[in-house]
């Protein structure tokens, strides 16, 4: 039992961490905002660089075959940095599903090196989600047809762009037809294939959103230190302390719900699709708070667009819902903990056979 | 991260699983506030003691198992699942008891941990005075050198169990000219001292829980004091660490509770479902219990590589105590009208250990340092705001 991370994954956390900060300012995500395709091919490049696109590749396929539990604290740093949908739908959910297929398999020879060198990227369709984040750029789309996976061109879908609050998302609408010649599993496979991409897109948005929780949590401990009213910073409040104080708490018990979720993924363990949902729940909820609790203790300036605030503001109301929202994955918690015949209570929170 | 258990970890289990089978008494003893009951429990601590089940963490040389932090939390959650007898003693083997580890003599390790670990001495809380309660740096007890003893003087309130404890353990003043911090001495004291008078308090149940105590001249000698006169303060932190931190409060505990809530809500469903929130936190107090199991399993693994618990004994101290009062709240809203009547009432049926529960929950975010308090330090300590 052991429920810590190794220093390899911590170091490759802290040296993403030091990358972003200098890559991923406001100001460039601010700049992405305003153009047409809203991401950038040099960022890209370098994430290759970095490991970061190769990350769940093989080594075979030039990646560096790690799993869920290495993504789990980059997840994390991306939902800090705000680092918009393409990276982690290709280079963890599309790369997850493509590593389930058998092989030999065509689509899976073909993506995973260009998933690895940065030169793909590759949308998700899923019922799950209403609209499909980022088709506009794929080079492929993995679509969802009665629990097949359809690997489509991009020349053979129709996308109508949807604007969303946070102004990263590029999200369509897909309409496509789905072929034989475009089936890359069948629904036996498939829907084995589909569930773990829920629970890993679920888990994606789970890690990003206490990224994002943190983030405006320090924004919001930085402005209350500098902001003064009463002849002194009003961080030195009680009534603004105990709403970080607050906040702290929500992230610091959401932290290990996620990570225990990603490591019942590694082992495919029969209760992960609850484990997930219960991550993703606690991680939007201390999102919800730091972003609720960080406009409040940015007073006005909380409400304004100069302030960078609303860009983890924004990016945390997008991700709540996306990957399953609030109603999917309480359900799935409920389908468990009333379940007549569910071992509940101390001694089950992990396997232990008599 | 590898969350399974070893192989030891699961003989471990069953081996305490089996004999919490054969020794948890089969009905419940009475409150451990009757002067009956704590000495029922008392027995019970000599019992666990027989087993070398008293305080699992301690080296075999003091009557323990020299288990490491996760072997503790499993022997919780099997303590927790067999639903064995509140533990009298928790002063003592969970506060006290680490805190001698760190700071005793090997002659006060020695003179004090066996008879933690056999329930024949049990101990109370000396902290809080009249006029320091969350601001306990302002106490003002004294404690005077004379010679090779210390004259205590002075009135400790709100000590929790000291109505039928042996022995308190807490901080006095031994600097008479000294401030907050500063000249305050961590003592061990007989309740039996000649000087002493013990004034039970009532708590909201009616039972004398705590206790306020009166100091006249009570002599105690040099060799009860932990670690150097006028360090106590430093000695209380680490105590107060552990209480909020890891071991007063195990996730066994919320677990237990919630998984009753789950069967509370099943069993009367029909009626709960007609007010849709009670489903909501009824899933939500599933949810936070594990939560806490959690990240005390990742507190426990941290600690085990070398980590140490700071602030975040706080966030934890929060949590368990908000999550404490929820789930008995939302138990009462099952209950409804049965919800008022107290265990003894012949129709209360299993109505009156809730409203039991419930009334000790409100204790909760105010012992061991107010949740307002908690705030404070996870704000200045742990997200580094500015001092008031």
């Amino acid at each position: 039992m052991d429920f810590t991370f190794t220093q390899d994954q911590t170091l490759f956390r802290d040296a993403t961490r030091s990358f972003l900060m200098v890559e991923a300012s406001p100001e460039v995500l601010r700049e992405l905002w305003e153009t047409d395709e809203g991401r950038s091919k040099e960022l890209r490049q370098k994430f290759a660089e970095q490991g970061i696109t190769g990350l769940s590749v093989d080594s075979g396929h030039g990646g560096l075959g790690l799993g869920d539990v290495d993504w789990v604290l980059l997840l994390h740093e991306l939902g800090y940095f705000a680092i918009p949908d393409s990276l982690t739908d290709t280079a963890y959910l599309a790369t997850g599903l493509l590593n389930g297929l058998p092989e030999g398999n065509e689509a899976r020879k073909e993506w995973l090196p260009k998933i690895v060198d940065g030169s793909a990227r590759i949308a998700l369709g899923h019922p799950v989600n209403p609209l499909v984040a980022d088709a506009h750029l794929a080079d492929v789309l993995l679509m969802y047809h009665d629990n097949e996976v359809h690997a489509v061109p991009r020349v053979d879908v129709d996308v109508v762009r949807n604007s969303s609050v946070d102004l990263s998302r590029r999200l369509f609408n897909v309409k496509w037809a789905a072929k034989g010649a475009t089936r890359i599993a069948g629904e036996q496979i498939g829907r084995r294939l589909w569930q773990d991409v829920v629970n890993r897109g679920a888990l994606s948005t789970a890690g990003q959103l206490v990224g994002l929780a943190s983030r405006m949590l320090d924004l919001s401990i930085d402005y209350s230190a500098e902001r003064k009213q009463f002849g002194k910073p009003i961080g030195s409040f009680q009534a603004v302390k105990h709403h970080l104080a607050d906040v702290a708490v929500k992230i610091e018990f959401a932290k290990p719900a996620v990570f225990r979720a990603a490591y019942a993924l590694t082992q495919d363990h029969p209760q992960r699709d609850v484990y997930v949902s219960a991550a993703k729940l606690a991680a939007a909820e201390a999102a919800a708070l730091a972003a609720r609790h960080g406009i409040q203790v940015h007073g006005a300036m909380g409400y304004t667009w100069e302030l960078d605030l609303q860009i983890y503001v924004k990016r945390a109301l997008a991700l709540t819902s996306s990957w399953g929202d609030r109603i999917l994955h309480k359900s799935r918690v409920a389908n468990f903990v009333f379940n007549p015949d569910a071992q509940l209570g101390p001694a089950n929170t992990f396997t232990f056979t008599d | 991260m590898e969350l399974e258990y070893t192989e030891e970890q699961n003989a471990f289990r069953r081996e305490i699983r089996q004999w919490l089978v054969e020794h948890v008494p089969k009905s419940p003893l009475a409150s451990f506030d009757t002067a009956e009951g704590f000495e029922q429990h008392r027995e019970w601590e000599r019992t666990l003691n027989s087993g070398h089940w008293s305080m699992v963490t301690w080296p075999k040389t003091l009557g323990g198992r020299g288990c490491n932090l996760i072997e503790w939390l499993i022997f919780e959650e099997e303590y927790w699942r067999a639903g064995a007898p509140m533990r009298v003693n928790q002063n003592g083997i969970f506060l006290l008891g680490p805190t001698l580890m760190d700071y005793g003599t090997e002659a006060q390790k020695k003179r004090f941990l066996p008879g933690m670990a056999s329930g024949d001495e049990i101990w109370a809380q000396g902290w809080s005075e009249p006029g320091a309660g969350s601001d306990m740096a302002a106490i003002r007890t004294k404690a005077i050198r004379d010679g090779d003893h210390y004259v205590i003087n002075g009135q400790k309130t709100w000590s929790t169990r000291a109505v039928y404890a042996d022995w308190l353990f807490g901080l006095f003043r031994s600097d008479p000219d000294s401030q907050r911090h500063h000249g305050l001495t961590f003592l061990l004291v007989p309740l039996n001292s000649p000087g002493i008078t013990v004034r039970p308090i009532r708590q909201l149940n009616g039972l004398p829980g705590f206790a306020e105590i009166f100091f006249d001249d009570v002599r105690v000698p040099v060799e009860n004091r932990l670690s150097e006169e006028g360090a106590g303060w430093q000695v209380a932190m680490s105590t107060a660490g552990f209480e909020r931190g890891l071991m007063l409060r195990s996730p066994g505990r919320f677990q237990a509770t919630a998984k009753a809530l789950v069967s509370l809500y099943l069993e009367h469903k029909e009626s709960a479902d007609l007010d849709p929130s009670i489903r909501d936190a009824v899933l939500r107090a599933w949810m936070d219990a594990e939560a806490y199991a959690l990240a005390t399993y990742r507190t426990a693994s941290s600690l085990l590589k070398g980590g140490h618990i700071g602030a975040e004994s706080s966030t934890n101290k929060i949590f368990w105590s908000e999550l404490d009062l929820r789930m008995h709240e939302t138990a009462l809203q099952i209950l409804g009208a049965r919800a008022e009547l107290l265990p003894k009432s012949p129709d209360a049926g299993d109505a009156g250990n809730w409203l039991d529960g419930y009334l000790f929950a409100q204790a909760g975010p105010i012992y061991a340092g107010t949740n307002e308090i908690q705030r404070n330090i996870i704000a200045e300590r742990l997200l580094g705001m500015p001092r008031s």
